[in-house]
């Protein structure tokens, strides 16, 4: 009696709701068949059965939340009835969005409204400290880094008819990973552009398009297809400013998730941030916490300048509060110090917050207290708030996820030795991915990437503990 | 542009006859009136003469780097300004000198911009390659091979998101015509229906590479667009009367909204590639005959003459005039001062 499993249907998906049971228990169900409707926080996808027989149970009624990927959702009965104990059905394939159309009730049910607390959250989450840039007495409420994004850009498409936003799959289909989600039916195929797959053009038409004035929002589906087009974020983008003596000028936006997914390999998988931010005419953003992703994000689309917005598609589901206040802008260049301790600094940005602000947390039990900077914006680098924290602490770890090598946490190493080299009392430790293409196998790519033990390891290491 | 409008207001009296007496004939003939081809000669001349003393500074050691020049191509850009309207866009490649003339950015600011001078288009600060200008909605001066390409499509971008009347005219080489974004490009502006007129400068070469060896079917590069539901011609890029047809034809198309355009204009650079180019893969023969037989300039002081409608003293007045305008825009730019030492940390970032 194969049993059917809660389908992964997206490389980041943990868990899912059962939206919807297309077949009823007693049901003739032949292969190909579709059983079910599964929403992920990217899409809503058909479940097909790959058995045939009879549908015998539902295990998980529809509507629920929070299905767990590998959960056994129904059973199924073969015609030849030949039960084979403890054989269950592999994973259901799958065939395909359902939503094809803007209009579809479906899509607008994909994520959960705002406000509502998603189930997955990891940790860290706890480690967000009340921000002094927030007005005492302020409501927050609980949203999503993707609603966030999404909320920024719609904000700023409402408050500025030149704002517009282009990319693959960004109308129609709702966005690739759902942060356009309903912007098409709000502001109009003129400013939600479906692009073809063609990065280095588009890329070059907005760049154009932001010459003559327009202020567009580029959606890159990942930034690893952005290298197709990096002559013109450079190039074009960040240079003519200069070259022009100052005549010219490019706002616009570069976005999209940078760095590893989950188990798509080294092409899909690089992070990307030391290279933009080698690069003078850029500046470079790559926010952690929500709050910070809706704030920075509308500081980027009202700035002058060609912004690089480097999202992680892991933090996409990850609620977080985020004041209520009808204009909230965080600026741009200015971290934040997400945690207060005194023993050790660890500086970290967008995911290796979550590695540091976990091992702060499992420090503190230990009796070491870290203070954690989010550096939130990496170029301009706010190197003042690392000097003035390492000046206390006398001891620093630097957090990223990217290549370890002409990186990130190399550049805040040469900064901290240059402006607080008298305040050392251990060498500046770093940790990085591995210098090594991103595998595939579960077990290598756990390698690759750093983690909560190597962050507490490396701050034990810079207290000689 | 600056053409001495004294001169022209003399010239108008009898050109207004002449092209009144055979307008039938000139309108068949020409599509020029006698102003136009007035003008037309003056702004080729003037690109013309800019670019031999520009070769001559840069003999001098006054200009650094790269230098591109435009002669033998002049009657392109000059024939597709003569269809611009106020608020039309232009783009083009590193070759860019008889672009920035042709709109009307002067000639000091640009050969002070070659020398690398504080009162150059770009403070100095972009050279020979980049410069630009907001006024006359000149977009550069792009030093990668077609990256102008996109960059101008965006531009039409612009105007079909504003919903005004421009076009945008982008200009690119044989050479740049093998560039995948090229026809990235002209994928997106035929689905978006860009109002944009791409203009291929097929002057037979690519640096050093003809097109023959490097170009499948080099024999018609704007037929490429017929993939794409672009309609295009092939124009006689030496003569400056076909150019501002075929560019009227072009702009017609792209202000009705129909999409984006394309013209290949059949043209040839006297000189090489860049000023260290010796150009050796080309006979001396070839230039020769282009000079002699295809010469755009001449080709329009020809029909001047033979029409009566100057003579060749009213012609030799307007070349000691450019002359004079182009040297002392090259008097200006090896005079000016370098940008300040300041210069080299602003203009990285705009403030809000």
């Amino acid at each position: 009696m194969p049993t059917i499993l809660m389908p992964a249907l997206s490389p980041t998906m943990e868990e899912g709701k059962l939206a919807k049971w297309l077949k009823n228990v007693g049901d003739q169900v032949k292969s190909g068949d579709v059983l079910a409707e599964i929403e992920t926080d990217k899409a809503t996808m058909e479940i097909e059965a790959i058995d045939e027989g009879v549908l015998t149970a539902i295990m998980v009624p529809e509507g629920t939340e929070g299905v767990k990927v590998n959960a056994p959702i129904a059973v199924i009965r073969e015609a030849s009835a030949q039960p084979s104990p403890g054989a269950s059905a592999p994973v259901s394939p799958v065939k395909g969005e359902t939503q094809k159309e803007a209009q579809s009730p479906a899509v607008n049910q994909v994520s959960p409204p705002a406000g509502e607390t998603v189930v997955r959250s990891t940790t860290g989450e706890g480690g967000v400290l009340s921000d002094p840039e927030i007005p005492a007495g302020t409501e927050m409420i609980t949203m999503t880094v993707r609603e966030a994004l999404r909320s920024a850009m719609s904000e700023e498409m409402r408050r500025d008819k030149d704002v517009f936003l282009m990319g693959e799959e960004v109308g129609q289909y709702q966005g690739a990973y759902k942060i356009s989600q309903g912007m098409l039916d709000e502001f109009g195929p003129e400013r939600v552009l479906d692009t073809p797959i063609t990065e280095h053009g588009f890329t070059g038409i907005a760049t154009g398009a932001a010459f003559a004035g327009l202020k567009p929002i580029v959606e890159f589906m990942t930034f690893n297809f952005a290298m197709q087009a990096i002559d013109h974020i450079i190039n074009s983008a960040a240079k003519t400013l200069y070259m022009s003596g100052g005549q010219m000028g490019c706002p616009i936006v570069f976005r999209g998730p940078n760095g590893a997914a989950a188990r798509v390999g080294a092409q899909h998988s690089q992070d990307y941030t030391a290279w933009y931010s080698q690069i003078p005419g850029l500046k470079v953003v790559a926010p952690y916490s929500a709050a910070d992703a809706k704030g920075l994000m509308k500081a980027a689309i009202r700035d002058p300048n060609p912004i690089i917005f480097l999202e992680n598609e892991i933090l996409y589901g990850k609620s977080f509060e985020v004041p209520n206040l009808e204009d909230w802008v965080v600026p741009i260049g200015k971290a934040r110090v997400a945690r207060a301790g005194t023993h050790v600094t660890i500086v970290s940005f967008s995911i290796g917050m979550t590695y540091a602000l976990a091992a702060a947390e499992k420090l503190a039990a230990e009796g070491i207290e870290c203070e954690v900077i989010d550096l939130r914006t990496i170029r301009p680098m706010d190197v003042e708030t690392v000097v003035e924290s390492v000046k206390k602490t006398n001891r620093c770890v630097c957090v990223e996820e990217g290549f370890p090598r002409f990186s990130v946490t190399s550049e805040l190493a040469a900064e901290i030795m240059t402006h607080a080299f008298d305040y050392l009392d251990a060498p500046v430790a770093r940790v990085a991915g591995k210098d090594v293409p991103m595998p595939y196998a579960a077990n290598l790519e756990k390698l690759a990437l750093p983690n909560v033990d190597d962050v507490v390891a490396a701050v034990k290491g810079v207290l000689y503990v | 542009m600056a053409v001495s409008s004294a001169y022209l207001a003399r010239k108008a009296a009898k050109a207004e006859k002449s092209t009144k007496s055979s307008a039938k004939v000139e309108l068949k003939n020409s599509g020029l009136s006698s102003d136009e081809e007035l003008k037309a000669y003056y702004d080729m001349l003037l690109i013309r003469r800019f670019e031999e003393k520009a070769g001559q500074l840069y003999g001098m050691g006054s200009i650094g780097g790269f230098c591109h020049l435009y002669i033998g191509q002049e009657a392109v850009v000059v024939g597709m300004e003569m269809s611009a309207i106020e608020g039309d866009q232009r783009i083009t490649s590193y070759r860019d000198h008889g672009h920035m003339l042709a709109c009307g950015m002067e000639a000091k600011g640009v050969m002070a911009e070659l020398t690398g001078r504080q009162g150059g288009y770009s403070k100095g600060k972009g050279g020979s390659m980049h410069m630009f200008s907001r006024e006359k909605q000149f977009y550069g001066g792009h030093g990668i091979v077609a990256a102008q390409v996109p960059l101008g499509a965006g531009l039409a971008f612009a105007n079909k998101y504003r919903g005004n009347k421009n076009v945008s005219m982008v200009y690119f080489g044989d050479g740049a015509a093998n560039q995948g974004q090229v026809y990235e490009t002209f994928n997106m502006a035929s689905i978006w229906k860009l109002p944009c007129i791409f203009v291929i400068e097929n002057n037979r070469y690519a640096m050093g590479t003809s097109a023959t060896r490097s170009t499948a079917a080099s024999d018609h590069l704007g037929a490429r667009g017929e993939a794409f539901g672009i309609p295009s011609e092939q124009v006689d890029g030496m003569d400056v009367r076909a150019v501002k047809e075929a560019a009227d034809r072009a702009m017609e198309h792209c202000r009705s909204g129909a999409g984006p355009y394309i013209l290949e204009m059949m043209t040839y650079r006297y000189r090489g590639h860049s000023m260290s180019d010796p150009a050796k893969y080309r006979s001396k023969e070839e230039v020769q005959k282009m000079r002699e037989e295809h010469d755009p300039i001449e080709q329009v002081k020809a029909r001047l003459l033979k029409s009566n409608r100057a003579s060749e003293d009213d012609l030799k007045k307007m070349d000691a005039d450019i002359r004079e305008i182009v040297t002392a825009a090259a008097d200006f730019a090896v005079a000016d001062a370098q940008p300040d030492a300041s210069e080299l940390y602003t203009d990285i970032y705009k403030v809000a």
